[in-house]
């Protein structure tokens, strides 16, 4: 469904240039969902963003990128921005605080040309647990949890094939967490979609993806299954730091930690 | 535990008086501390912040605390002069603050930063203070003392930039440090590491570290001890290695609903919350 390939991302050109993602292949299959773990600064977001095309103007993007057999050119198409759709980390930043939920859920409905918009948003809040008594409230006035609903409801209006999920349970409590997850993997199963998530939390991503890809200064270090992630079979030092240290405090194993970073 | 503990709370209330009515942020808070590591942990909302600021008499303007009993080594905390509340902050009882980034002074050197901690608590000359400073810094487990104490926050990393916060907070010896989220902030490898330095520290020193945080697999693997808070009430207390046969069914709910790393995919389990949980006086019988 989805591949990259040799995909590299330099910000700032000369002197200042970074590059913030390096030679990065990975490919999704449909129905799947795929993992993109790292510490803050390893590029996880950035590929998600390179994959979007949200960054080509302000960033070089380099390498070949195709969905569903579509090779991406740098205008994406506009059947691709219906077919993929992002939920962002942050459900107090991503919606619009002067929009209602209404205004908020029709504009990408209109952008495609889509008919019947006032069903579609009543469908699409149904689809994410709320009712039609959201629709005119403003996102001041419901929860960071109902939020982030609201948001997974604005990708889904426009009926995608891929979701891409930017860190979309790390800024709610873990009883919220618990139904954003829940929610996001009955939806899959319900429209066939296809996820890739980027996530700190190993254990989220254990539980919701099939396939994880751990990043380290905008490098891919490993690429494995869940089972492999669950079994602790790594062939990599950085992983299996990764892997300690999600388990919690345990003084003992800190003073083996490396430096990983350059 | 020691007989004689540092801080003792009994029956706390913070009340905010709100134009749309009372807010009761936390609601008859009571627990000991003595030279351990108390974990609180909460959902936002449930009052754990709230709780440790009123101790160090940080509530913000509005707010009323209430307690029948808020005392430091004996000192009752609601009832001293500025005087003597000057000398128990920074002196005897501290604070670290989640983000580094908000809670140093962006345009001071974060070595003249920690001196002021330093000379505010004593009476030593600058000199010694610089020596106490670097000293402080390489406690810390910064490598390059002598660069950072001339560097501005802004040109340190997230850790590092609270390992400072420790070691500004530690330099006046204070007995009780209470972290508010010290390392929600930072990369779990990175938050290990602080967590280490911090922990050393604590038990070189004989402290007693209140330990506020939402993170429940962190504090159960840090504290040795816990209170778990919901609405502005402590639910339950439990030893840390104990929390896995916790009882109440809040508890019990949080710990549920955490995917696990080796779990399957099942779907989570939803905590579902009783009203009941908040009628109670605190702690359910």
């Amino acid at each position: 469904m989805i591949e990259i390939e040799g995909l590299d991302v330099v910000f700032g050109r000369g002197k200042q240039a970074f590059h913030a993602v390096r030679d990065v292949s990975l490919s999704v299959t449909a129905g799947q969902s795929f993992g993109l773990v790292g510490e803050s600064g390893s590029g996880k977001t950035t590929v998600l963003r390179a994959l979007a095309g949200l960054l080509d103007k302000v960033a070089t993007v380099s390498g070949n990128m195709a969905v569903a057999g579509e090779t991406l050119q740098q205008q994406r198409s506009k059947s691709f921005r219906r077919r993929v759709q992002m939920v962002f980390q942050d459900p107090y930043g991503s919606l619009h605080p002067r929009h209602t939920v209404d205004t908020i859920l029709s504009e990408p409905a209109r952008v495609h040309g889509l008919d019947r918009i006032a069903e579609r948003v009543v469908d699409a809040l149904e689809e994410v647990g709320l009712n039609a008594s959201f629709r005119f409230r403003y996102p001041h006035q419901i929860s960071g949890g109902q939020r982030q609903r609201v948001s997974v409801a604005r990708a889904l209006i426009t009926d995608p094939d891929i979701v891409l999920l930017d860190e979309p349970t790390s800024a709610l409590d873990v009883s919220v967490q618990a139904e954003v997850l829940n929610l996001l993997m009955r939806l899959k199963r319900e429209h066939g979609l296809t996820y890739v998530l980027v996530s700190h939390n190993l254990a989220v991503v254990a539980h919701m993806c099939e396939t994880l890809a751990v990043m380290q200064n905008g490098a891919v270090v490993e690429t494995m299954s869940v089972q492999q992630l669950r079994e602790h079979d790594s062939a990599m030092p950085y992983t299996k730091q990764l892997l300690t240290a999600s388990r919690g405090y345990d003084r003992g194993a800190i003073d083996a930690f490396e430096e990983f970073a350059q | 535990m020691t007989a004689e503990p540092l801080l003792r709370v009994e029956d706390l209330c913070v009340d905010y008086h709100t134009p749309t009515g009372l807010v009761q942020a936390v609601r008859g808070v009571s627990f000991e501390l003595g030279k351990e590591k108390l974990g609180i942990v909460g959902e936002s909302g449930s009052g754990k912040s709230q709780t440790g600021r009123a101790i160090l008499g940080l509530t913000a303007p509005g707010g009323e605390v209430r307690a029948s009993r808020l005392e430091f080594k004996g000192t009752d905390l609601l009832h001293a002069d500025a005087r003597t509340l000057r000398r128990i902050r920074g002196g005897g009882i501290s604070m670290i603050m989640q983000d580094p980034k908000y809670s140093l002074n962006p345009v001071m050197t974060v070595g003249k930063q920690i001196e002021e901690a330093f000379l505010v608590h004593s009476n030593d000359s600058k000199r010694e203070a610089y020596a106490r400073t670097l000293e402080m810094l390489r406690a810390v487990q910064i490598r390059e003392p002598e660069r950072v104490y001339r560097a501005y926050p802004h040109e340190v990393s997230g850790g590092m930039g609270q390992r400072i916060m420790i070691a500004m907070m530690m330099i006046p010896e204070p007995a009780i440090i209470i972290a508010d989220e010290p390392t929600s902030a930072l990369d779990v490898t990175v938050q290990l590491q602080v967590l280490a330095v911090l922990d050393d520290m604590i038990s070189e020193r004989g402290m007693g570290l209140i330990f506020i945080s939402h993170d429940l697999n962190l504090i159960a693997s840090f504290c040795d001890r816990i209170l778990i808070m919901y609405g502005g009430q402590v639910m339950e207390e439990c030893r840390a290695t104990e929390l896995a046969q916790a009882q109440h069914p809040y508890t019990r709910g949080l710990l549920d609903c955490l995917p696990q790393l080796d779990g399957g995919k099942r779907e989570l389990a939803v905590l579902q919350r009783d009203p009941a949980w908040l009628e109670s006086t605190g702690k359910p019988a």
